[in-house]
């Protein structure tokens, strides 16, 4: 689960982590009342969006009078702002957030992940703030220096200190930085997050070292111990079919083809919109119906699919091996009645039940296209999309 | 014969009194060896009940120690199974498999890395996998044991229902298994590809290696980096997520493209030039792994 920059500044304030001083704000009128408050002579106007690379898009301005704070935040609250993360269509902004100007003297990356290699956390830091840090990977691996925690000890004093070291915080500020750094360690492990980066972290021209940006992602099954972190989640920013198939327990994820899909289980998921796109298509969706899909379960997934107004025609894929085939044929029926199903069906049951399965299907009157394996399923299915776009 | 489970592997069931290991240990008990397999299940309030004639103890330890069992099944809800797992691990048993989903990262963190400085010998296989199945032996998890037949591909993947799918081409095909195991699809696990490659290699039972793996992290780039080495077995591998978009965590905990980094490209890749024979679609693994056998 992600969070808005100005919540992952509280989470890590709470750790000792220097900000900015900001304020969030939902309107123009909060915005100007905000610079007011906070005083000073310049202020940052920030798009609160759930994507990165807000600065390019324009969704972050500095503003040098109350007026120009105005102008800003009348401009960048309700625009699409479009990034590499949010897609051609951009995210709507609906927040902003309000900070005091900083005195940049350096910009600095910090970051922390979970390494599966080594089944520890690793904070990663360089010298190259503000850039994109897969960038800087790419092209200057040199320049990112990372460490390993000894999850019973955390970041301790010497790892804290060769980091800030390595990337450039001089001698004066290498205990603030090591303040700035063992915070958002700390910050990681005690909330259950699955992504901590502040990028850029600034040293100021009075040698403070500050988390200019901050983001933040939680780990979903953990969030049952996390309700401060739960109430902080923005349906706002999440696909409202996402939402709706989270409801039902179903795992769900928006593409940009046309052509659905229900499979039970992950990994069958993934290869079956991998062999649609062998067969020239692509996939309108990731759906896994888990392994218990109840009637109520395919029903729902069925509803979520054809509210897509691209879809052309749905596969289902499933594998009953505890699940019974007939179990899911009557499920898939009785959905495809609930919606009046208007683009074509191709079926693939393979498992335990698989003839009186298919027999259901046949008898029920629906013009439903049977397979009898995943090859001749996205053959069919992709054959029958293109004839429903003519 | 097999790797990790045989006919005379005994099994004590944590979380048999859930709905899930109830079922679950029902359709393992009915497969195979399966009444001679499981022992014992374990349930700190209800010991000297029993769940079907499986006597129920309070710890894994006395469950242990009153039947000889080496083997574990968890099935324990998210919340209490890092805490199963380290019940088992603490008893010594020789392997543990955890079925359960939705694990918390940290957990499994704490849980390895205990596992780690005090040197435990045992075996965890999972979390979040359809546990390990040695055809005609014995059966420990949820996959249905009915589309599985004895025989000498040793079967290896992040995914439960694709892993059905090709073992179901492979029956299909006259072609059975050795044993089957599924590592599980969260980002911190037990067991890993290169683990599972080692014990195939060794087996004298298993001829060829059906790995299917997924996006996300690098495991199966090390196992590249270990066929290359190591495994003088035919290897067919086959890596789905294709066309899954990065930053999208697809279903698993660990299927996710981060940074760039886990995509299917890379994977294949990598493991086409270790040596393995690479299958492009999924409805083709079985037919590929029947050419390898030169059936």
């Amino acid at each position: 689960m992600k969070i808005h920059e100005y919540q992952a500044k509280e989470v890590l304030r709470k750790y000792g982590v220097p900000t900015p001083r900001g304020i969030p704000c939902f309107s123009v009128e909060e915005a100007t009342q905000a610079a007011q408050q906070l005083g000073g002579k310049v202020w940052v106007v920030k798009a609160q969006i759930h994507a990165g690379g807000r600065g390019k898009g324009g969704g972050v301005k500095v503003a040098k009078s109350p007026e120009e704070v105005k102008t800003w935040a009348g401009k960048i609250l309700g625009m699409q702002l479009v990034t590499h993360q949010t897609g051609p269509e951009g995210q709507k902004v609906r927040r902003l957030l309000i900070e005091e100007g900083a005195d940049i003297e350096r910009e600095l990356y910090v970051g922390i992940v979970v390494d599966r290699v080594t089944q520890k956390l690793c904070v990663m830091a360089s010298s190259e703030g503000g850039m994109d840090i897969e960038e800087v990977a790419a092209s200057t691996p040199e320049k990112i220096h990372k460490v390993f925690l000894d999850p019973e000890k955390g970041l301790i004093d010497a790892q804290a200190d060769y980091l800030a070291r390595r990337i450039g915080i001089p001698e004066a500020s290498v205990a603030k930085a090591r303040t700035s750094l063992q915070g958002l360690a700390r910050a990681f492990w005690d909330c259950d997050a699955s992504l901590a980066e502040i990028n850029p972290l600034i040293l100021t021209g009075s040698g403070d070292v500050v988390a200019l940006d901050a983001k933040m992602s939680f780990d979903e099954n953990a969030l049952f111990r996390h309700p401060e972190i739960t109430a902080m989640r923005d349906l706002d920013e999440e696909d409202p079919h996402e939402i709706e198939a989270s409801k039902h327990d179903l795992s769900y994820i928006s593409l940009d083809g046309n052509i659905g899909c229900m499979v039970n289980g992950a990994g069958l998921a993934m290869a079956t919109m991998d062999t649609i796109k062998l067969y020239g298509a692509e996939p309108a969706n990731f759906l896994d119906v888990g392994g218990g899909a109840s009637a109520e379960k395919v029903t729902a997934a069925f509803k979520i699919m054809v509210s897509n107004p691209k879809l052309k025609a749905i596969l289902v894929n499933i594998f009953g091996g505890i699940m019974k085939c007939d179990t899911i044929a009557a499920g898939i029926v009785a959905a495809a009645r609930e919606v009046k199903l208007g683009v074509p069906l191709v079926v693939r049951m393979k498992g335990t039940n698989e003839e009186l399965g298919k027999r259901i299907l046949a008898g029920s009157g629906l013009p439903i296209i049977s397979a009898d394996n995943m090859a001749q399923a996205a053959e069919r299915v992709v054959a029958a999309a293109r004839g429903a776009r003519s | 014969m097999s790797i990790l489970i045989d006919r005379n592997t005994r099994v004590i069931t944590q979380g048999i009194t859930g709905k899930t290991g109830q079922f679950h240990t029902r359709m393992c008990r009915d497969y195979a060896n399966g009444r001679s397999c499981f022992v014992a299940g374990v349930h700190p309030k209800k010991a000297g009940e029993d769940f079907e004639g499986i006597p129920i103890f309070a710890s894994v330890g006395d469950a242990k120690a009153a039947t000889g069992a080496t083997a574990s099944v968890i099935y324990v809800p998210p919340a209490g199974a890092a805490g199963a797992i380290w019940e088992a691990v603490e008893a010594d048993l020789e392997l543990v498999i955890c079925i359960t989903e939705g694990i918390p990262v940290r957990d499994m963190i704490e849980v390895r890395d205990r596992m780690r400085k005090l040197r435990k010998q045992t075996v965890l296989v999972g979390p979040n996998c359809p546990g390990v199945i040695t055809p005609g032996g014995a059966k420990v998890g949820i996959m249905p044991g009915h589309i599985h037949t004895p025989g000498p591909v040793g079967v290896v993947s992040r995914s439960g229902t694709l892993t059905y799918e090709v073992v179901g081409q492979l029956t299909g095909r006259g072609i059975g298994q050795t044993s089957c195991v599924g590592i599980g699809g969260d980002p911190v696990i037990g067991t890993n590809f290169v683990d599972v490659l080692g014990l195939f290699s060794a087996d004298p039972a298993t001829r060829a290696i059906m790995m299917i793996g997924e996006i996300g992290g690098t495991a199966e780039e090390e196992a590249a980096t270990f066929i290359k080495a190591h495994v003088k077995k035919p290897v067919v591998a086959f890596i789905c997520g294709q066309t899954a978009p990065p930053g999208r965590r697809m279903g698993h905990a660990g299927a996710i493209i981060a940074g760039g980094k886990g995509t299917a490209a890379e994977k294949m890749q990598a493991l086409e030039a270790a040596g393995a024979t690479l299958v492009r679609s999924p409805a083709d693994m079985g037919a590929t792994v029947a050419r390898v056998l030169g059936r």
